[in-house]
C-alpha cells in the first residue's frame, strides 16, 4: 500500500555517487518546501569499508552539524514519531556506486526491437554494454562470447510483436543459455534475465533459460510494431536493480531498511524529475550531466522521454576517450590561442590518471572547457540518434511526403521547439563563471529559435527525482527554488548567409537599457543583462533566409526571461560552421568570448 | 571538502606485501597454507567451460526445425570430432544424403525443435594462477585461491601496459632524469626489468621487446608514443591485458618527468633482486595503479602496510604538484589556510601554500598536490 506522505514537514535525500555521497535536508517552510541544507562525504562501496552505509552517514552528519537538527541515532538515520525529538519524516536514496547499473539487451531486429529494449534500459537508469540482435552481423559464438565477457548485472531479452517469430527470439535465447553468463556481482545466485517479447515464444524461452538463469516474464515492449510497451520491462528491471544488484552491492541490504521507498538508479531518478519538470509545465526539455566517466542526456519532446548515457563521455576518467573520439583539430578549434598538440595530449592524459585535480591557470581551464563542449557535443549526437520514432512502421504519406521522401525512425529532437535546457555536472555546475556554462551549454548543444538555459546549481536533480515519485509538488517547489540556476534566454537564428551579412534585428524595452533597437550580424554573438525573474517582450525580426520558428524572414514577438548571465544573442548561424582561417577563427572566438564577458583575461 | 587532495602512491623500502591470488571459476588449491612458494609456483587451477559454436542443422539439411531430432546422429551430451557427422538425412532409399558436421572437437550441449540449431561446446580451457612473488602462504580461500605474503619493497606506479611478469632489477640510466634511449639497452638486459630515469623513447621500448627485456620503468612516457606503441589512441584508462612483449610501468606521468629520486634510489639499491611487476592499471571506481614488488630480507624498519590509508596532508609533509603550471616539482607543505582562495582561473578551492626543493614558494589547490608516502 502506498505511503502517505500528506503530513511531511521534512525530507533527508541521499545520492551515493560513484566517488561522492551527497545529502540534502528539505524541508517546508508554509506551504513551501524549500533546501535547507547540503552535505557530503566520499563514499564507501570499496576497500578499507565496503559499506555504502558509512559514507551516507558522514554525509548526513554534516548535514546534521549544519542544521541543527538530529537526523542520526548511532549508526542509523533517525525517523521522526512520537517522542522522538528531531529525525525525518521520510528519507529517501539513489545510488550509482559501483559503476551503477551495467545491462546487455537483445532483440530479433537491431534498429526493431533491439532499439526498444535499449530505450526501456536506458530510460530505467542502466548502462547498456552491447545490443545482441539476431541481425546485428556477428556469429553464434561471438555473440556467446560477448555476453560471457562483460558479466552484465541482468539481460533484458526483447524480440517479435505478439503472435510474430518465435525461432528467431528462442535462438537468442539459446544462446544466452549456452554462455552460462555470470552476474557482476556474487557468485552465489543465477544472473536475471528478463523476457520481454513475443508472448507467444514465452513457454520456448523458458525452456532454455529457466534452469540456468533467474528468469522473469514481462509483457512485450513491442507488442505491435506500431506501439512500444516499455512500462513493464522498466519496472522489472527496477525491482531487480533493488533485489540482486542493489542487495549484493556491501552494505545496500542494510541501506535499504532505512529508506522509505526503493533506491533508484540515479539516473532514473534525474530521469524521473526531467519527466516531471515538462509535464508540470507543458514543456519540451533537455537534461544533460557530465560526470567524470559518463555523460547523460535526458530528453523530453511531444510528451516522449528517452535517455542515453554515452559511457565512456567524460571529464575525467574518460577525458581521454572524448579527445580519442573527436580528435584534438576538434578541441582545439574552440580555444583562442595555439597550443603544442603533443603538450596537450600529455597535459590530458596526465588528467585522466588524476582525475581529481582541477585548472590552476586560465589556459587550463580554457582547455578543459574546450573538452567539455566536444563531450557535451558528442554525448548529444549519440542522443539524437536514439531518441527518435519506431522503425519499420506503416506511414500513411500524402502527396507532399512522397517527395520529401522522410524515413520513419527521424530522431525525436527538434531542436526549434526546445524551451528549457538544463545543464549539471562538475564541469557546469561548479565553471568559476556562470556564463562560461552557458557558453558551453550553447556550443555543445547549439539551441535554436529561443531556448532558456539553467543549470543544477548543486547536482540534487537525483534526489529530487526519487522525491517527485511519491512527493511531486515538494520536488518541483524545491527544483525551482532551490535547485535551478537560471541563466537566461539564448536567441540563435536558423541560417545561413553571407559573412558580415545582417542576421537578427531586436526590438525591446529591457529594464536599465531602456530601449533596444539592434542589428546583430552574421558570426556575431552579444549579450544584454537581464536579471533573475525579469521579462521582457521583444520583437525578433530575421533577416531573409534565417528562421526564428516563425518561417524564413518572419518576424515575431517573443518573452524573453533574464538569468544570472542575461539573454544571450546567438547569431553564428545554424548549422554552425567554425571560420576555417585560423587568424579568423581566433579572432571569431576572441569576439564572442569578450562580448560574453566568459574569461577575465583576452588572448 | 574534508579531502581535497589526492593520496599518494606507495614507494616503500620494507614492507609486508599481501596477494591475493583467485581463479576466475572456483577450481583446485594445489598448496597449502604455510606453503613457501616461488614466483613461478601454481598455487592454484581450474577448467574454463570451453567456448560454443552453432550449427544451423534445420538450415543444412533443409528441414523445418521440429524435425531436426529425428535426423540426429549425435545426441545431447555425446561427443563429437571436429568434422564428424552430427545430423545425416538419407535421400533415394539411401542413394544421396545431406549431412550436416560439427566444426570443432566438443560435445552436443543442446539440440532445438525450436530453431533447429545444435550448440557444440569445446573441451574445458584449463587456466593456471602461479604465485606472481615469492613468499608464504597465509590464506586458502577455499576453492578460489590464496593469499601470498612476502616482506619487500613496494612501489606503485602511476600508468602502466602489460601485464604481470618477473625479472632482475637492473637500472640503465645514470640519474632519475635522463631519458632511457635505444642505446641504453644492451644484449645484457635480455629477461631484466630495466630502470631508466625521466622518459622512455619510443624507440628504445621497441629496442627492448626485439631483445626480450620483460619489463620497463621509467618517470614519463609521450601519450603520441603510447599510440604508436599499442596502435591505437586509447580512450579509456583499463590497462594490464596487452601483450606487446614488455610490461611497462611510468611513476610519474606523461611527458618528459624525472623519476622521484626516492624511487630511483631505492630501485638502484634493489639492483641485481628478482622484482615482481604489473602493468595493470584501471583509472575508475575501484583504482588499480601498476606495481613493482622485489621481496628482500634486508634489515630495517617496516613501513606501513601497502594496503592500508595514507596520512593526512599537515605543515612538512612531502608532496609532489600534479598539474600545471608546476607540474611534477616536489616540495614541503607550508601553511594549509582554511578560506577558500581565488585561482586565476577564478575557481575558489582550497589552497596550500608550499615551498619547492628549488626554493620557490607557491600558492596551489590541495587538490593539485599528492603525498609522497615514501618509508
Amino acid at each position: 500500500m502506498a505511503q502517505d506522505y500528506s503530513h511531511v514537514k521534512t525530507i533527508l535525500a541521499t545520492d551515493c555517487g560513484s566517488t561522492t555521497t551527497k545529502a540534502i535536508l528539505i524541508e517546508k517552510e508554509g506551504e513551501e518546501y524549500r533546501l535547507k541544507v547540503r552535505g557530503e562525504a566520499p563514499t564507501t562501496v570499496e576497500k578499507p569499508a565496503e559499506d555504502v552505509t558509512r559514507g551516507v552517514l558522514n554525509a548526513v552528519g554534516e548535514v546534521e552539524e549544519l542544521s541543527g537538527r538530529t537526523l542520526l541515532k548511532k549508526v542509523k538515520v533517525l525517523h521522526s514519531g512520537k517522542g522522538i525529538k528531531g529525525g525525518t519524516d521520510v528519507y529517501l536514496s539513489t545510488s550509482s556506486a559501483g559503476g551503477g547499473l551495467q545491462m546487455m539487451v537483445a532483440g530479433v531486429v537491431k534498429s526493431m526491437t533491439g532499439e526498444s529494449a535499449q530505450r526501456a534500459a536506458l530510460g530505467a537508469g542502466a548502462i547498456v554494454m552491447d545490443v545482441l540482435a539476431s541481425n546485428d552481423g556477428r556469429l553464434g559464438h561471438e555473440k556467446i562470447e560477448a555476453i560471457r565477457r562483460l558479466r552484465p548485472d541482468m539481460i533484458l531479452l526483447s524480440g517479435g510483436i505478439d503472435g510474430g517469430t518465435i525461432s528467431h527470439v528462442v535462438e537468442l535465447a539459446e544462446l544466452i543459455g549456452a554462455a552460462d553468463p555470470k552476474p557482476r556481482f556474487g557468485s552465489g545466485y543465477d544472473l536475471p534475465v528478463i523476457y520481454a517479447g513475443n508472448k507467444d515464444a514465452r513457454g520456448n524461452v523458458k525452456g532454455s533459460l529457466e534452469a540456468k538463469t533467474d528468469l522473469y516474464v514481462v509483457d512485450n515492449i513491442r507488442p505491435v510494431l506500431e506501439r512500444e510497451n516499455l512500462g513493464p520491462a522498466r519496472h522489472e528491471i527496477h525491482n531487480l536493480f533493488m533485489e540482486h544488484v542493489m542487495a549484493q552491492a556491501p552494505g545496500y541490504s542494510k541501506l535499504m531498511e532505512w529508506t522509505d521507498e526503493p533506491i533508484m538508479p540515479t539516473p532514473g531518478a534525474v530521469g524521473e524529475i526531467i519527466q516531471t519538470i515538462a509535464s508540470t509545465y507543458g514543456i519540451e526539455a533537455i537534461g544533460v550531466d557530465i560526470g567524470g566517466a559518463t555523460t547523460d542526456v535526458f530528453s523530453v519532446f511531444g510528451g516522449v522521454f528517452n535517455r542515453t548515457v554515452s559511457a565512456n563521455l567524460g571529464m575525467s576518467y574518460s577525458v581521454s576517450n572524448v579527445v580519442a573520439e573527436t580528435g584534438l583539430p576538434n578541441i582545439m578549434r574552440w580555444v583562442p590561442f595555439s597550443v603544442d598538440e603533443r603538450a596537450i595530449r600529455d597535459r590530458v592524459r596526465n588528467k585522466m590518471i588524476r582525475p581529481t585535480t582541477i585548472p590552476q591557470t586560465l589556459e587550463d581551464l580554457i582547455v578543459e572547457q574546450a573538452i567539455a563542449r566536444e563531450a557535451l557535443r558528442l554525448a548529444f549526437e549519440q542522443h539524437k540518434s536514439l531518441a527518435v520514432g519506431l522503425k519499420g512502421i506503416q506511414q500513411q504519406r500524402t502527396i507532399s511526403d512522397a517527395f520529401a521522401q522522410t524515413a520513419t525512425g527521424g530522431t525525436l529532437v527538434n531542436m526549434m521547439n526546445l524551451d528549457m535546457l538544463v545543464g549539471s555536472g562538475g564541469a557546469l555546475s561548479h565553471a568559476p563563471r556562470r556564463a562560461q556554462a552557458g557558453l558551453m551549454l550553447i556550443d555543445g548543444f547549439m539551441p535554436e529559435c529561443v531556448t532558456f538555459l539553467a543549470v543544477d546549481s548543486i547536482f540534487m536533480m537525483p534526489q529530487l527525482g526519487v522525491l517527485s515519485k511519491v512527493m511531486p509538488k515538494a520536488a518541483t517547489q524545491v527544483f525551482d527554488r532551490d535547485c535551478l540556476v537560471r541563466l537566461g534566454s539564448c536567441v540563435a537564428p536558423v541560417g545561413s548567409g553571407k559573412e558580415g551579412s545582417n542576421c537578427l534585428h531586436i526590438e525591446a524595452d529591457f529594464p536599465g537599457l531602456g530601449h533596444i533597437s539592434e542589428d546583430v550580424k552574421l558570426g556575431e554573438m552579444r549579450l544584454l543583462p537581464l536579471p533573475v525573474g525579469e521579462k521582457v517582450r521583444a520583437k525578433l525580426d530575421p533577416a531573409r533566409g534565417f528562421d526564428l520558428g516563425a518561417g524564413k524572414g518572419d518576424a515575431r514577438e517573443v518573452t524573453l526571461e533574464g538569468g544570472v548571465v542575461g539573454v544571450v544573442l546567438d547569431c553564428r548561424g545554424r548549422p554552425f560552421q567554425i571560420p576555417e582561417d585560423e587568424t579568423k577563427r581566433v579572432n571569431a572566438i576572441t569576439g564572442w568570448l569578450q562580448n560574453l564577458d566568459i574569461y577575465p583575461k583576452v588572448f | 571538502m574534508a579531502h581535497a587532495y589526492t593520496p599518494g602512491l606507495k614507494v616503500l623500502g620494507k614492507t609486508i606485501i599481501r596477494k591475493e591470488r583467485i581463479l576466475p571459476l572456483a577450481g583446485e588449491v594445489l598448496v597449502k597454507k604455510g606453503d613457501t612458494v616461488k614466483a613461478e609456483d601454481i598455487v592454484a587451477r581450474t577448467f574454463l567451460p570451453g567456448n560454443v559454436e552453432t550449427v544451423n542443422v534445420a538450415n543444412s539439411l533443409g528441414l523445418p526445425p521440429e524435425e531436426v531430432p529425428k535426423f540426429m546422429v549425435k545426441q545431447e551430451g555425446d561427443a563429437v570430432e571436429e568434422g564428424e557427422v552430427i545430423a545425416e538425412m538419407k535421400q533415394f532409399f539411401g542413394l544421396y544424403s545431406s549431412r550436416a558436421i560439427s566444426p570443432v572437437k566438443g560435445s552436443i550441449e543442446t539440440v532445438s525443435s525450436i530453431t533447429g540449431q545444435i550448440i557444440v561446446r569445446e573441451p574445458p580451457n584449463p587456466v593456471v594462477m602461479d604465485a606472481y612473488v615469492d613468499g608464504k602462504v597465509v590464506e586458502v580461500h577455499g576453492k578460489e585461491g590464496v593469499t601470498v605474503e612476502t616482506t619487500g619493497t613496494f612501489i606503485q606506479g602511476i600508468f602502466g601496459i602489460g601485464g604481470e611478469t618477473q625479472g632482475e632489477i637492473a637500472v640503465v640510466t645514470d640519474s632519475s632524469e635522463r631519458v632511457l634511449a635505444d642505446e641504453d639497452i644492451t644484449e645484457e638486459c635480455a629477461g631484466k626489468i630495466i630502470v631508466g630515469g625521466s622518459l622512455v623513447t619510443a624507440a628504445a621500448l621497441k629496442k627492448a621487446i626485439q631483445l626480450g627485456v620483460k619489463g620497463v620503468i621509467v618517470g614519463g612516457f609521450h601519450d603520441w608514443d603510447l599510440k604508436s606503441f599499442l596502435g591505437f589512441d586509447l580512450g579509456v584508462a583499463i590497462t594490464g591485458h596487452e601483450n606487446l612483449g614488455v610490461t611497462l610501468v611510468i611513476t610519474e606521468g606523461f611527458g618528459d618527468m624525472a623519476m622521484a629520486e626516492a624511487t630511483f634510489n631505492l630501485l638502484k639499491a634493489r639492483e641485481g633482486l628478482q622484482a615482481s611487476i604489473n602493468g595493470a592499471t584501471q583509472i575508475r571506481a575501484g583504482v588499480i595503479r601498476p606495481e613493482i614488488i622485489v621481496p628482500h630480507t634486508e634489515k630495517g624498519k617496516l613501513a606501513a602496510g601497502a594496503g592500508e590509508e595514507g596520512s593526512n596532508l599537515e605543515i612538512g609533509t612531502r608532496v609532489r604538484a600534479i598539474r600545471e603550471p608546476f607540474f611534477g616539482k616536489l616540495g614541503e607543505v607550508t601553511s594549509l589556510p582554511v578560506e577558500l582562495q581565488i585561482l586565476e582561473s577564478e575557481a575558489k578551492v582550497r589552497v596550500l601554500g608550499v615551498k619547492f626543493d628549488d626554493g620557490a614558494e607557491e600558492v596551489i589547490p590541495r587538490a593539485n598536490v599528492e603525498i609522497i608516502e615514501a618509508g
